[in-house]
């Protein structure tokens, strides 16, 4: 399928509504993402990350808004987009009984990669996601993270210039989180635009050059890491520990001072702290000074609390 | 936003997106094509020894035929339905819920009317293929089938398209796999048993008799028999036609049904 003239952002969806039943699981949605970067959707389950990865593909139909991908208008014209992007799942559907080649090989032709690039495109694919060695080994005999390589790889098989990564690192250890983080980023640097869906703040801030933040279905903020800490939650922070009764007291105070806060499980972080008078910082006592994150964004944003 | 048209023009059904579903069940069928072939050749070798020993030993010529010519072409009947009906069923129903089979193809450029025709079309081709197997057997026991036997491969294909369909329209109603025992029990086991696979219809009452015209099966079998006894006519038109109606009648439903389940 013949490729558009570039359009200026990759996706973009305008007042998207997406209603299950009497749940209102998208709520006027708007979301532009330029072509070539990594954008990421960060919110806690239940935000609407996933249906609106759904609506991408055209396998979610809004109720009302527009959605264009890559220059196409979905869902009317989704095939057209479906042939250029990639879409990396939340949950794996690999064919289990089939070898790692041979899900590959499956996409490859659901993709329509002509019959003499196929065995190359293949074997590319199996070189991204780590797997060559294990090429011919059965899908349910392969690692958790070998699998999610593969739902990666799977998804990246026909190179498309855009990439869809439904909470990529969900559920996965820690040593597997970072070897797919590698991955996500090489497949930034290569300059396919990549739409990644997260409720984990970390991987947003080491991987995503912008953030949107949704909430309740839509976008409550967005912009880069560093604009969304400067506008939402300042530089620094400090930390307080202590008793239940020590922790209000603190809340009291900063809230006296004029200063934002926020319960940090058992602690109580005090944000914007490069603003903090030196009176305040007296009243408060001793806490841990430490950088801003996107946490303490997201929670001042929506009084939700993510991993 | 300026909107820009469509650059071309998509076919309502493209031949890379069946081909693409089709090399999906290709590669599938190759991890269990050994049981499926075991059971396709053993089941009706049963039959044949139980209902030609058994029965046809009471009973020599039936319709007009040797009693193993009969059950032997009324055989190809249950063999097509049971491989298409049944893989329409479950394995439609495992891929779409516990696989999510179908929700990695349909992100890919296969529409759901695609991915229905593509796994009905396999279902068909394996219908078409397993359905000889019962005639192989028969051959064994003494049919001496005529050269028009070539064309029950396609009669098998119709029918089992038709039937894989159903099974597929089937797998998007039922909440969960054991429902299917009620349409196994309520609408399978009587199409199977009252299609003149083991008795002449003729021998029932009028109106189960004319009831017996609306069970596809009843077409296939005819049809069947018309292929391996050289005795086609003008009435196997209208067999033909009658499986071609079901074939297109279940394809509607399976589409819609189906697309209700996958696409929110």
């Amino acid at each position: 399928m013949p490729s558009k003239d570039s359009p200026q952002h990759a996706i973009e969806l305008s007042g998207v509504v997406k209603r299950f039943g009497s749940v209102t699981a998208v709520n006027g949605l708007d979301l532009a993402v330029p072509a070539g970067i990594c954008l990421g959707l960060l919110g806690p389950n239940g935000a609407g990350k996933s249906t609106t990865m759904r609506m991408l593909t055209g396998q979610a139909r809004p109720d009302a808004g527009e959605i264009r991908v890559l220059g196409y208008r979905v869902p009317a014209e989704s095939k057209h987009a479906r042939a250029l992007m990639g879409v990396v799942p939340q949950l794996d559907n690999l064919d289990t009984e089939l070898t790692a080649r041979e899900n590959l090989s499956v996409f490859a032709r659901l993709y329509r990669i002509p019959r003499a690039g196929r065995r190359a495109a293949v074997d590319a694919a199996l070189a991204v996601g780590q797997l060559t060695h294990r090429a011919d080994t059965k899908v349910d005999e392969l690692s958790g993270g070998m699998r999610r390589r593969l739902l990666i790889a799977r998804g990246l098989v026909h190179r498309p210039r855009l990439v869809l990564l439904d909470e990529p690192t969900v559920g996965l250890d820690p040593q597997v989180r970072q070897e797919l983080w590698g991955l996500i980023d090489q497949l930034r640097r290569s300059g396919t635009t990549v739409l990644m869906s997260t409720h984990y703040i970390e991987e947003a801030e080491r991987l995503a050059d912008a953030v949107a933040v949704v909430s309740a279905g839509r976008v409550i903020a967005q912009g880069t890491p560093a604009e969304l800490l400067a506008g939402h939650a300042g530089r620094s922070a400090v930390e307080y520990n202590g008793t239940p009764d020590r922790l209000s007291e603190v809340e009291r105070i900063a809230a006296a001072a004029g200063m934002p806060t926020r319960r940090t499980g058992p602690s109580v972080s005090v944000l914007r702290a490069e603003e903090m008078p030196p009176s305040v910082a007296d009243a408060l006592g001793p806490g841990t000074p430490r950088a801003a994150n996107l946490e303490d964004v997201f929670v001042t944003l929506t009084g939700e609390f993510v991993a | 936003m300026s909107t820009q048209e469509p650059q071309t023009r998509l076919r309502f059904i493209e031949p890379q997106a069946l081909a693409g579903v089709m090399v999906h069940d290709l590669a599938v069928f190759r991890r269990y094509w050994l049981s499926t072939t075991f059971s396709a050749v053993v089941e009706p070798t049963i039959y044949l020894l139980a209902f030609g020993f058994g029965f046809g030993s009471l009973v020599s010529v039936v319709g007009g035929y040797r009693y193993l010519d009969f059950l032997g072409t009324g055989v190809v009947g249950t063999a097509v339905l049971f491989t298409s009906a049944f893989a329409g069923m479950f394995q439609t129903f495992v891929r779409r819920t516990f696989q999510h089979t179908y929700d990695a193809v349909l992100s890919t450029p296969v529409d759901v009317h695609e991915l229905v025709t593509g796994e009905a079309l396999w279902i068909g081709v394996k219908a078409g293929v397993y359905g000889c197997a019962p005639l192989s057997v028969a051959v064994l026991f003494g049919l001496r089938p005529s050269p028009t036997v070539v064309l029950v491969p396609l009669v098998g294909f119709v029918t089992g398209l038709g039937f894989g369909l159903f099974g597929m329209w089937m797998s998007a109603l039922v909440p969960n796999i054991d429902s299917f025992n009620y349409i196994i029990s309520a609408v399978l086991t009587p199409l199977f048993l009252v299609a003149g696979t083991f008795f002449p219809l003729d021998t029932l009452p009028a109106w189960a008799h004319t009831a017996s015209r609306l069970n596809p099966l009843y077409h296939c079998v005819e049809l069947v028999r018309s292929a391996v006894f050289n005795r086609l006519g003008f009435d196997d038109l209208g067999h033909l036609a009658a499986l071609m109606f079901f074939a297109s009648a279940m394809w509607v439903g399976a589409v819609v049904f189906l697309r209700r389940k996958l696409i929110d």
